[in-house]
């Protein structure tokens, strides 16, 4: 059982995040981690190869080389092999052309299952595994619930609009996971340790046999034209509970606002 | 403009997102084009043509019964290129992201996201996507046609303003890889009592509420307040409350006049089901939750003290 699974990295959750007006791209300065999405992807993978007996599972991420440490978090949790595709090339692909790499990258691989985290939480970005899947002509199931591995298929619980459809997949496969189906484990002091030592893999956009039209900023057909401040919500309010009337607070308000 | 709308139904009717998306599409092109998929859906895509399409095109087939993106992709793919469509439209859900996205994929093209507004501008075409918690508003644009877009759900109404429509049926000619992934069960919450949906007044609860039993304290401040009670993702996936309560992504869209979000960090899953609503009061411990920054009224506190409390002085100001 080989599992690739894709992650990139995002600014950190507590990071004030900005898009440079220059390059109207976000702002990939300032402290980075790992997508938290994808740490639930990561763990279903080490579950799925866990749970077929033995088997490999290949981190994946397109990002610059500096977001290396995003990628040995994986490693830390369990992940066996890093495959960093680091390319100056790449800057400003879009969607199209950010699944064009990971599609080119997965395919070396011949993986079983590739998976994938539910969304950026940086770009809110949640459509990546679809455009992947038609890339590769693989089958795609996305918002899963839940995912088992039996007689050579996959069977996911998927949560939709409507509730809960389960579908049945053979491997290969995409599979896209909800942040609900699992806790991801946190990597222990030997995890970390065992990272360093794990084979970790650099590419370049030529090694994958892509052309330079095809990636970055010339590979897109999405461009970003100006940035502008949304329209104002109105006044918030904020109440620090700290003399205990807050109940009295949220009533007034209530009142003043007519909703009672 | 050769604009096409894609439509999506369920349940035997079409979906309110897609028919808002297709009265955007008559504003910015005279004669919009629909397509629907499914089995034994001609007489529903017709009434596509009171919503404002001028042509329906339909695929029907058994193959398109069960909502997966696949099969759709093969139908989209051969009909924007044969029919030369320079603008595809969808109105976001789980089962249309999946869909745009593989098309934009087959079809080389660019795909825009999460809109809330579209516009023509000397002649292009340009797309509104509030970003980074919707701090910023991101106009964006495409460089090459076809231009694909998904629009948030609920960013606009259906508009009857139509009549009769040509309808063209459309062959499924269908990619292997395309029918390997089946749905073998779809189990389809029924919901009970008043719904979420029509609710004036929702109290919603998420994991801060610490235990399921906790639902309880919020069940009695709704009850004060006239309200429904509704759920997180999380909760409802951790079997708290039931799904046909839950707001969000994937879940229910709602807009009432008042939002109590109890315990509700505020992850974009859950809030693109309920920012439209009047007024949003947020209650959270955690002083940073994303929630505060759209919340009307954000309190930091403990909800265990202060809804019950708040539904005592509901109930009194109701009973004076």
């Amino acid at each position: 059982m080989k599992v690739v699974v894709c992650v990139k990295e995002v600014p950190e959750a507590s990071a004030r995040t900005r898009i440079d007006p220059g390059t109207k791209r976000l702002d990939r300065g300032g402290a980075a981690a790992l997508n938290p999405f994808d740490a639930h992807a990561i763990e279903e993978a080490l579950r799925l190869v866990a749970a077929a007996g033995d088997g490999e599972v290949v981190a994946l991420m397109m990002a610059p080389e500096g977001a290396a440490d995003s990628l040995r978090k994986a490693l830390a949790m369990g992940a066996d092999r890093a495959v960093h595709v680091a390319d100056d090339a790449l800057a400003g692909s879009d969607l199209v052309a950010t699944a064009r790499v990971l599609a080119k990258a997965v395919e070396r691989e011949e993986a079983d299952v590739v998976v994938l985290g539910q969304q950026g939480s940086d770009s809110d970005g949640a459509v990546l595994w679809s455009a992947l899947a038609d890339l590769l002509r693989l089958p795609v199931v996305s918002q899963a619930a839940s995912l088992e591995l039996a007689d050579g298929k996959v069977t996911v619980k998927r949560q939709t609009e409507y509730g809960y459809d389960v579908i049945e997949s053979p491997l290969p496969c995409v599979v896209a996971v909800s942040d609900a189906i699992n806790e991801p484990r946190y990597p222990s002091l030997k995890g970390i340790m065992g990272a360093k030592k794990k084979p970790y893999e650099s590419l370049a956009a030529s090694d994958l046999g892509l052309a330079a039209e095809e990636v970055g900023e010339a590979g897109s057909r999405t461009v970003v034209r100006s940035l502008s401040e949304p329209p104002a919500r109105g006044d918030a309010v904020r109440i620090e509970d700290g003399d205990g009337d807050a109940a009295e607070q949220v009533l007034a308000f209530l009142v003043e606002r007519k909703l009672l | 403009m050769a604009t096409l709308v894609y439509l999506e139904h369920h349940d035997g009717e079409l979906v309110k997102g897609s028919l808002g998306v297709l009265a955007k599409a008559r504003q910015l092109d005279d004669e919009p084009a629909a397509v629907v998929c499914g089995s034994g859906v001609r007489e529903l895509a017709a009434e596509a043509g009171r919503y404002g399409a001028a042509r329906i095109h339909v695929a029907d087939d058994v193959a398109l019964e069960a909502p997966l993106p696949q099969p759709r992709v093969d139908v989209l793919a051969s009909l924007v290129s044969e029919q030369g469509f320079d603008t595809v439209l969808f109105g976001a859900s789980v089962l249309t992201a999946d869909v745009a996205a593989a098309l934009a994929a087959r079809l080389g093209a660019g795909l825009n996201w999460d809109l809330v507004d579209l516009q023509v501008r000397d002649g292009e075409l340009v797309g509104t996507r509030p970003a980074l918690q919707d701090s910023v508003h991101v106009e964006v644009g495409w460089s090459a046609e076809p231009r694909l877009a998904l629009v948030r759900s609920g960013t606009f109404d259906p508009v009857e303003a139509g009549g009769d429509a040509d309808v063209v049926d459309v062959a499924a000619e269908l990619e292997d890889f395309s029918r390997r992934a089946v749905m073998v069960e779809s189990a389809h919450a029924e919901s009970e009592g008043p719904s979420i949906e029509e609710a004036d007044v929702i109290v919603a609860g998420g994991r801060g509420l610490g235990d399921p039993e906790k639902f309880g304290l919020l069940e009695e401040l709704a009850k004060a307040l006239g309200g429904a009670v509704a759920a997180t993702r999380a909760v409802v996936d951790a079997g708290w409350y039931p799904y046909a309560a839950q707001v969000g992504q994937t879940g229910k869209n709602v807009s009432p006049k008042l939002y109590v979000a109890c315990g509700i960090s505020g992850a974009i899953q859950h809030k693109v089901g309920m920012q439209s609503s009047g007024t949003i009061v947020a209650i959270n411990k955690d002083p940073n939750a994303p929630i505060f920054e759209y919340a009307d009224l954000g309190v930091v506190g403990d909800l265990h003290e202060i809804v019950p409390k708040l539904t005592e002085l509901v109930r009194g100001r109701k009973s004076a």
